[in-house]
């Protein structure tokens, strides 16, 4: 096994891959990054794109990764994906939406009342079986 | 015979309602099963997520990222609340708004302020009764808990705490024991203590490109992020299992007052036909 790097590629939603490996090819910040067994303790940000990942055999693995973090060990190497596609403008247009649903939501709360409205009238009819159950049984 | 139409009405409506609990039970059962397995898939990256940002802040004790600085005077207080979008499902979210509730009264009295950010419908339609200020609310998250949703309503509250807007930021969700117990917590998100990210086991000289602020930034943001997740799929889990159990219960209640209301049916047959039958054996003695 001295020839081979354990590579993680993990998500925050999902165990993307898990296994060893001869080579491992990644998007790096600075550039693509080639990274065999014993490589240096390195810690990057990767960009969107694919890891390429030689398995043992010979035979190669693509992962596609939205960017993320990846760090290096001699003989570890974990990818911390991001799930989506981010972007410092997309982030931004997000909050911005999350902020406009709550405005519209306190201003426009009708639907939300109709649903606690209905609610409470399953309560009472709930309370109303209980009742009735216990006068039956006396 | 007036009495026992009625009852027999009763007895086919509550059969009814028992078919729909029995089915919701199904449902939350199998939904039940894939939310703990998404929950178990977000551990690891948790975890690995948690030691790079160990490794990192060990190895660079100059550099004081201001998600690790504690604050010494508290003002105002970022909360998060995660609940479910929907209701019967036991008291989950009851429980967990009331912990956040008194929470909140306490705060008050020490007179800090607050804003909430609700991760869930129900919890929104209680911050908001309770006129409790809501920056952002993210409704309709669905049975898979998807990070993309929950980034505007995150990068609110983290922009929030950069800006000193907020001192700290607590989380209220409901944790995720096993299929029989959840349980209520409440945890501190941001200043990210000492203890939470741990110790590192072996310390690495790395390599940062481009350098390990920007590096450290990046790994504190998506640690927070990956928290905030962690608690949404672990929220969804317990949603789906109180469901279940909640559920179970109802169609058992439900199948005990059918029983009842059959004997009660069933007597009040046999009394009318026994009232009949002497009725006809008190007229022919009569003849």
């Amino acid at each position: 096994m001295a020839n081979t790097i354990h590579v993680d590629v993990v998500s925050a939603e999902a165990q993307i891959f898990s296994g060893e490996a001869e080579f491992v090819v990644l998007p790096g910040e600075a550039g693509e990054l080639g990274i065999y067994p014993r490589h240096t303790p390195l810690m990057t940000r990767i960009k969107m794109g694919a890891v390429r990942i030689r398995l043992p055999g010979g035979e190669e693995e693509l992962v596609f990764v939205a960017g993320g973090i990846l760090e290096v060990q001699p003989n570890v190497v974990t990818v911390l994906a991001d799930t989506a596609i981010r972007g410092h403008d997309l982030d931004e247009a997000k909050a911005q939406e999350a902020q406009q649903r709550a405005k519209e939501a306190m201003a426009n709360a009708k639907s939300d009342i109709d649903f606690a409205k209905a609610e409470s009238e399953f309560a009472v009819m709930a309370a109303q079986i209980a009742a009735i159950r216990k006068l039956r049984k006396k | 015979m007036a009495g026992s139409k009625e009852i027999r009405t009763k007895i086919r409506s509550v059969q009814n309602t028992r078919k729909i609990t029995k089915a919701m039970e199904m449902v939350a059962a199998s939904k039940m099963r894939k939310a703990q397995e998404r929950m178990r898939a977000s551990r690891p990256y948790g975890e690995k997520i948690r030691t790079v940002a160990a490794h990192l802040s060990h190895a660079n004790p100059e550099y004081r990222h201001p998600f690790l600085v504690e604050r010494d005077t508290v003002k105002r207080i970022g909360i998060i609340v995660v609940t479910a979008d929907k209701g019967l499902c036991g008291g989950l979210n009851t429980n967990v708004l009331r912990l956040a509730m008194s929470r909140m009264k306490e705060w008050e009295a020490e007179g800090e302020q607050f804003d909430v950010c609700t991760l869930g419908n129900k919890g929104f339609g209680f911050m908001q009764r309770m006129g409790a200020h809501v920056i952002s609310h993210v409704v309709g998250l669905g049975d898979t808990p998807h990070l993309e949703k929950l980034i505007g309503a995150i990068k609110l509250i983290l922009d929030g705490y950069r800006q000193d807007r907020f001192d700290r930021v607590m989380i209220f969700y409901t944790k995720f024991i096993n299929t029989m117990k959840q349980e209520p917590v409440m945890e501190q998100l941001l200043p990210l203590s000492g203890e939470r990210l741990g110790a590192p086991q072996g310390a690495w000289d790395y390599i940062y490109e481009p350098d390990a602020k920007v590096v450290l930034d990046q790994v504190l943001e998506r640690y927070t992020e990956a928290l905030i997740y962690q608690a949404v799929a672990e929220n969804m889990a317990s949603e789906q299992s109180a469901r279940m159990v909640a559920m179970k219960a109802a169609s058992d209640n439900a199948g005990n007052v059918i029983n009842e209301l059959t004997l009660i049916y069933n007597k009040t047959r046999q009394a009318a036909i026994t009232k009949e039958l002497s009725e006809i054996v008190g007229g022919a003695a009569a003849v």
